[in-house]
């Protein structure tokens, strides 16, 4: 491996970037604007002192965005293995979709005679979702899975207001398996997180979940498949020992992939649910970005969902009912949602069909076993004596002897031209690499993968641990010391580091 | 000293209780970078949330072993919270707790039965 350095930091075409603030000076300017003529109209308000920012000429400028945009890692350059965020392809047709022009130059304000189409796309993406998930009522609006959970958990708090509980119903359970944000969520929307224990098997314990039942007790959260990649067999029990106790039952949809078109939530007793349009239904994650997490409602949370409502006027059009009573969730955002993500999800959608839905669970789960399958010998999977779902749990209890832990392998991936699995979540599991090849990765790129997390679970049995350590070698910059970065965060750019 | 399941230790000194995190789980967390310390004065029960501490890796809730109220926080912990890692049963001590009922320790696992306890999560 070459660790030469360079004169100039550039590793062959892969040129080294400094800060925007490193590489111009306040003495140069790239733009020559023409001092203002006549009087001001300031009102002496002008500012007096220079504003110091980095001048740099146009070339420099834009050669500044695309020598970092180079250093993105995209799923359009290599699979995009990280456990739990479902990085599939997105397709081209979507972006044709979402380019045409009826899409594209929309306005949130204009007359809904004017907008009939895109309020069709709303309306069918909700059926769709409603189709799949088997619930009563889709909310579209939310704009990210946390956002809909929150929208969830807004909508769990305002149906216990209703029925004059909410002062008493102060408890959500959380699996120890969790998402981070649904923890989070509960607490945001004013609950008290209760965590239950998991079982060895990775799944939640029912004992402990039934002994933490209480009339205190507002919903529950689960993620199901989990994020060990395994599917809930307790699901239903879970349901209704919830129900029982009078709470709701709040399911995060991050794993939705695993079972879509095999089963559907609504039949499983969950009272909410968001849908990453941006994992499940292949939209773009950031970069071509932004998320969409639309939230479904069982019957009972139905009249608290948030507006707006999409209603059918007196002439048959579509309209948009943006009032809500008081006591709902009222609105989550000021507009209809991520118009541009509904109109690439339901080009998806459309043209999967639901028997292509179903191809996509099946397949997801079928690349996340093969790939479970070879690597098992390899590494340590902690419930691999059985299949998983949608992604693959290993650890590094069996590199661990050599000193060598899961952020080493991941850093290794890295000079291997890979973008690193899910390291060290979820939590329950020490040292775990929670690896999602989704299915649109064939079935040569997941050997290729394969073989090259096997030849470095080989490489870690030799006598190798330095080379661990001192990976990455090959990338723009080298292992990064998180620790102090998070102790000392430097999150201004001062003048005194400007080089001289 | 006394440990808890949950990885606190606690030692009465005075008829005050200083508790932190053993060095067991120190080294399951990593290097430490935040904690965050409660109001000197808060009231605690027992297995309650005390306290959180924040590593490169995770996030965890620090419980209180027995009930009490907070008499001091360590505030060294605030500008370096490296003590924890350095120090986790000495220096890096988290908090000073007035005990409800001292007799409540007692209750917790002594050193050798902890160690034991650790051994068994392999």
């Amino acid at each position: 491996m070459n660790t030469e350095t360079t004169t100039s930091g550039s590793r062959g075409l892969l040129q080294a970037e400094p800060l925007l603030f490193d590489a111009g000076s306040p003495a140069r300017t790239g733009v020559d604007l023409p001092k203002p003529k006549g009087e001001s109209r300031l009102g002496g308000l002008e500012r007096k002192a220079p504003l110091n920012l980095p001048g740099l000429s146009e070339p420099e400028t834009l050669r500044h965005y695309v020598r970092l945009s180079q250093k993105n890692y995209a799923i359009d350059l290599g699979l995009f293995p990280l456990g739990s965020c479902t990085m599939k392809h997105n397709p081209r047709l979507n972006e044709r979709m979402a380019r045409l022009e009826g899409f594209a130059d929309l306005h949130p304000l204009q007359p809904t005679s004017t907008t009939q189409g895109a309020l069709e796309v709303i309306r069918q993406v909700g059926h769709w979702l409603l189709t799949l998930t088997g619930m009563h009522t889709a909310a579209l609006t939310p704009k990210a899975g946390a956002h809909g959970e929150f929208c969830g958990m807004l909508a769990i708090r305002a149906a216990l207001a209703a029925r004059g509980e909410l002062d008493q119903r102060k408890r959500v359970l959380t699996p120890t398996s969790a998402h981070g944000t649904n923890p989070a969520t509960a607490a945001a929307a004013g609950f008290h997180v209760e965590e239950v224990a998991g079982t060895s098997r990775g799944r939640v314990d029912l004992s402990d979940f039934r002994s933490k039942l209480g009339a205190d007790v507002a919903g529950v959260m689960i993620t199901n498949p989990n994020t060990c990649g395994l599917f809930e067999p307790d699901i239903k029990a879970i349901a209704d020992l919830i129900h029982e106790a009078g709470g709701y039952f709040y399911c995060d949809g991050a794993n939705f992939n695993a079972i879509l078109g095999k089963t559907r939530p609504g039949d499983l007793g969950v009272d909410a649910m968001h849908i990453n349009l941006h994992k499940t239904f292949s939209t773009p994650h950031g970069g071509g970005g932004p998320g969409a997490g639309p939230v479904v409602f069982s019957e009972a949370l139905a009249p608290f969902a948030p507006a707006p409502f999409l209603a059918i006027d007196r002439d048959g059009a579509l309209a948009l009912q943006e009032e809500t009573e008081a006591g709902t969730v009222g609105r989550l955002c000021a507009f209809h949602g991520q118009m541009g993500m509904f109109v690439r999800a339901l080009a998806y959608m459309l043209s999967h069909g639901s028997d292509g839905l179903r191809q996509v669970a099946e397949d997801a789960v079928l690349n996340a076993n093969y790939l479970l399958a070879r690597l098992r010998e390899h590494y340590h999977a902690p419930f691999g004596d059985g299949p998983c779902m949608h992604e693959a749990l290993l650890d590094d209890s069996t590199l661990k002897a050599r000193g060598i832990e899961t952020i080493d392998v991941a850093k290794m991936l890295l000079d291997e031209g890979y973008h690193p699995m899910t390291t060290y979540f979820p939590l329950v599991v020490h040292g775990a690499m929670l690896i999602e090849p989704t299915e649109t990765e064939s079935r040569a790129e997941v050997d290729r993968f394969a073989d090259t997390l096997i030849a470095i679970a080989e490489r870690a049995k030799g006598n190798d641990t330095a080379a661990f350590k001192a990976a990455p070698q090959l990338t723009p910059v080298r292992r990064l010391d998180e620790t102090r970065a998070a102790r000392n965060p430097r999150l201004r750019w001062r003048e005194a580091q400007r080089p001289e | 000293m006394r440990y808890t399941e949950d990885h606190e230790w606690a030692r009465l000194e005075g008829g005050v209780v200083t508790i932190g995190i053993s060095a067991y789980a120190v080294e399951q967390l990593g290097d430490v970078v935040y904690v965050e310390l409660p109001e000197i004065g808060k009231k605690v029960t027992a297995h309650g949330e005390m306290a959180l501490v924040e590593s490169a890796k995770a996030a965890s809730d620090v419980f209180a072993p027995i009930a009490g109220e907070i008499v001091e926080v360590n505030a060294a912990l605030a500008a370096d919270p490296e003590l924890v890692n350095k120090s986790p049963e000495a220096d890096g001590w988290f908090v000073k707790l007035k005990p409800a009922d001292p007799a409540a320790l007692d209750a917790l696992m002594d050193k050798a039965a902890y160690d034991a306890f650790v051994q068994g999560l392999g």
